[in-house]
């Protein structure tokens, strides 16, 4: 077990906690850098999907694992980002603006439908959003003149610093803008999260009465917190919808709003490595199931078959690894650095009788 | 000089009146305290001052400035603190984190600044750092310091909160019933910090207190309440032998 002699205030803010951290990390990074020249590009193709769906994943936790609002509301969000990135690009502003521009638009119309929506709270919220992302189908659909409806959009060719972008003839450049758009994401999370404005998510989560008395507005932090979720989410729908090239409302279906709630539970609410952990999950398990019922000798497809098993791997999760993978991961990890001294009980979950009802 | 004025102020859920033209006056620099039977409304007092609640009438100023004008997350930015009576802190945080979070009204950065961590970003986490480090060694927390809320003991869970409320450089700290559920050593050592905070921080302290024994060390000044109203206010040992403070906690000799 390794101990950390803090010997000033930097220990606790910087990213890393020790040199040996930091050195994981790279290497982790290096290995993703590589990734491309290790396997082939279908792979790669999957590697990126995965990186896709982190991003989405990265911007539902911020809101729901840290700062405690349920949505089931954010495919919503993924299409509005989306939209808004590709018209853009139609009406001729470069790729590399556009992008940003719409998730800072979609974070900017996220926060205004935050603004009534977050008077819920719990189950109300995820009903509400959920309406939302219902909502969001039907009006791509209505909208057919700017969206194309049910015949969908073709996604215009990306093209950064003169370098055309496609799946298909560069997957590598695909691979490294997906990994650049996630790494710049997770960074800026990481920062929130060693800054007040992270512990001000954190606390409306814990305990929203105490924040208030500790002068934390609560409707601007939660609002705030949706902006921000919605922005890096739309970036997320975004690559979603180019990197499928074809792309309608079928694409961003309220489906996809639970396969992400479900991700994040998944991968560990909460954690920045839940969102990652996740997205393997999500991306992968399809590919495996089509695996499996090869090797069985079935080559009719099930219908129903993929969201079965998903039901089933979170119901799983909810009963028995509530903190998810990564959840799983630190005990794992906790039992291995105390060997032989772990105990079994270590990670129990303590009921605790402290709390009262809450002034709402 | 009085810091916190309450002047006829009144609340009152439905029919049931929860405090009663009551007032009183918290002068700077004293530790003074609110007793009463349960249901007296001593924590109603508390959340109106906090705001958590609007008074049907009366005025509560704070250093002169009026503080029903202001909604309750500004309320810590004038330098008033609180505790809770059943400890709501942040569970899934660690000590430190939720220390931090009292700091919450000092931060001067915004968002984007925040999120690119600019050194000015840096620069202010280093003084928050260091202000809520003092509270650690204040009040002991040192083991805790990395330990989520959530598997504390209710002891220490107790005195972190005092901490989170002392870490937001208050005027005016509020203690909702902190001895409540301590150890006898434990309360003693509460003794010992609430007059540091008077003396060596220069905090003025209005809390809620049944363990009469810590009042009568503590305090300056005491108020009793019942049903909402003032029944007598003075001197700990004044209050203690007020016929009224008797016969509300014991009854009178008739009705036996």
């Amino acid at each position: 077990m390794r101990i950390h002699f803090k010997t000033s205030y930097d220990h606790d803010i910087r990213l890393f906690q020790d040199g040996w951290q930091a050195f994981l990390y790279t290497a982790l990074l290096a290995l993703m850098v590589a990734l491309p020249f290790l396997i082939d590009d279908f792979f790669l193709g999957e590697a990126t999907n995965v990186l896709i769906w982190a991003t989405c994943g990265l911007g539902l936790m911020l809101l729901t694992g840290q700062t405690g609002q349920a949505s089931l509301g954010h495919s919503a969000f993924m299409a509005l980002g989306c939209y808004t990135c590709v018209l853009l690009m139609e009406a001729g502003v470069p790729f590399i603006l556009a992008f940003p521009l719409g998730g800072v638009i979609t974070g900017v119309i996220g926060a205004l439908i935050a603004i009534p929506a977050l008077k819920l709270h719990g189950v109300y919220l995820a009903i509400a959003t959920l309406a939302l992302a219902i909502l969001t189908d039907d009006l791509i659909v209505m909208l057919e003149p700017w969206t194309g409806g049910v015949g969908g959009k073709n996604a215009p060719p990306i093209i950064v610093f003169g370098l055309e972008i496609n799946r298909w003839s560069s997957p590598v450049a695909w691979y490294y803008m997906a990994l650049v758009v996630v790494l710049i994401v997770t960074l800026f999370y990481r920062n929130l999260l060693r800054a007040p404005m992270g512990r001000a998510f954190a606390a409306v989560r814990d305990s929203e009465i105490s924040a208030q008395a500790m002068g934390v507005n609560i409707s601007r932090t939660k609002t705030l917190a949706f902006g921000l979720s919605a922005g890096i989410t739309g970036l997320g729908g975004a690559l979603m919808g180019l990197f499928s090239e074809i792309f309608n409302n079928e694409t961003f279906t309220f489906i996809i709003s639970i396969q992400l709630l479900m991700m994040i539970v998944v991968g560990g609410l909460g954690f920045i490595h839940g969102a990652f952990l996740g997205a393997i999950v999500i991306a992968f398990l399809p590919q495996f199931l089509s695996i499996v019922s090869d090797s069985m000798g079935s080559n009719v497809a099930i219908p129903g078959l993929e969201t079965a098993v998903f039901g089933v791997i979170m119901i799983l999760f909810i009963l028995f690894e509530p903190m998810g993978l990564y959840g799983r991961w630190l005990k794992i990890r906790t039992f291995l650095e105390l060997f032989p001294f772990a105990r079994k009980d270590m990670f129990r979950r303590q009921k605790s009788y402290l709390k009262t009802e809450r002034l709402r | 000089m009085s810091l916190l004025t309450l002047e006829n102020v009144t609340l009152k859920f439905g029919g049931l009146t929860a405090v009663n033209k009551l007032s009183m006056d918290v002068k700077e620099g004293e530790v003074f305290a609110l007793v009463g039977p349960n249901g007296a409304g001593k924590s109603t007092v508390f959340n109106l001052i906090s705001r958590f609640y609007t008074p049907f009438e009366g005025k509560i100023t704070f250093d002169g400035q009026d503080l029903l004008k202001l909604p309750p997350d500004e309320v810590p930015s004038l330098g008033i603190a609180r505790t809770f009576q059943n400890i709501e802190l942040f569970d899934q945080a660690t000590v430190l984190d939720n220390l931090l979070v009292g700091r919450h009204r000092l931060r001067k950065t915004n968002l984007v600044e925040q999120m690119l961590h600019l050194p000015s970003v840096r620069r202010e986490e280093r003084e928050h750092r260091a202000a809520v480090e003092e509270v650690i060694d204040f009040l002991d927390l040192q083991p805790y310091r990395n330990k989520r809320i959530a598997g504390l003991p209710y002891g220490v869970r107790k005195v972190v909160e005092v901490g989170r409320a002392l870490a937001s450089k208050p005027r005016l700290l509020l203690l909702d019933e902190p001895a409540s559920g301590l150890s006898v050593e434990e309360t003693q050592n509460m003794r010992w910090w609430i007059d540091d905070i008077r003396r060596h921080m220069g905090i003025t302290v209005l809390m809620v207190e049944h363990d009469m024994g810590l009042v009568s060390k503590v305090c300056d000044r005491v108020l009793a309440l019942a049903d909402g109203a003032k029944l007598a206010e003075g001197t700990p040992e004044e209050v203690q032998n007020h016929p009224a403070v008797i016969s509300a906690y014991l009854g009178t000799g008739d009705a036996a």
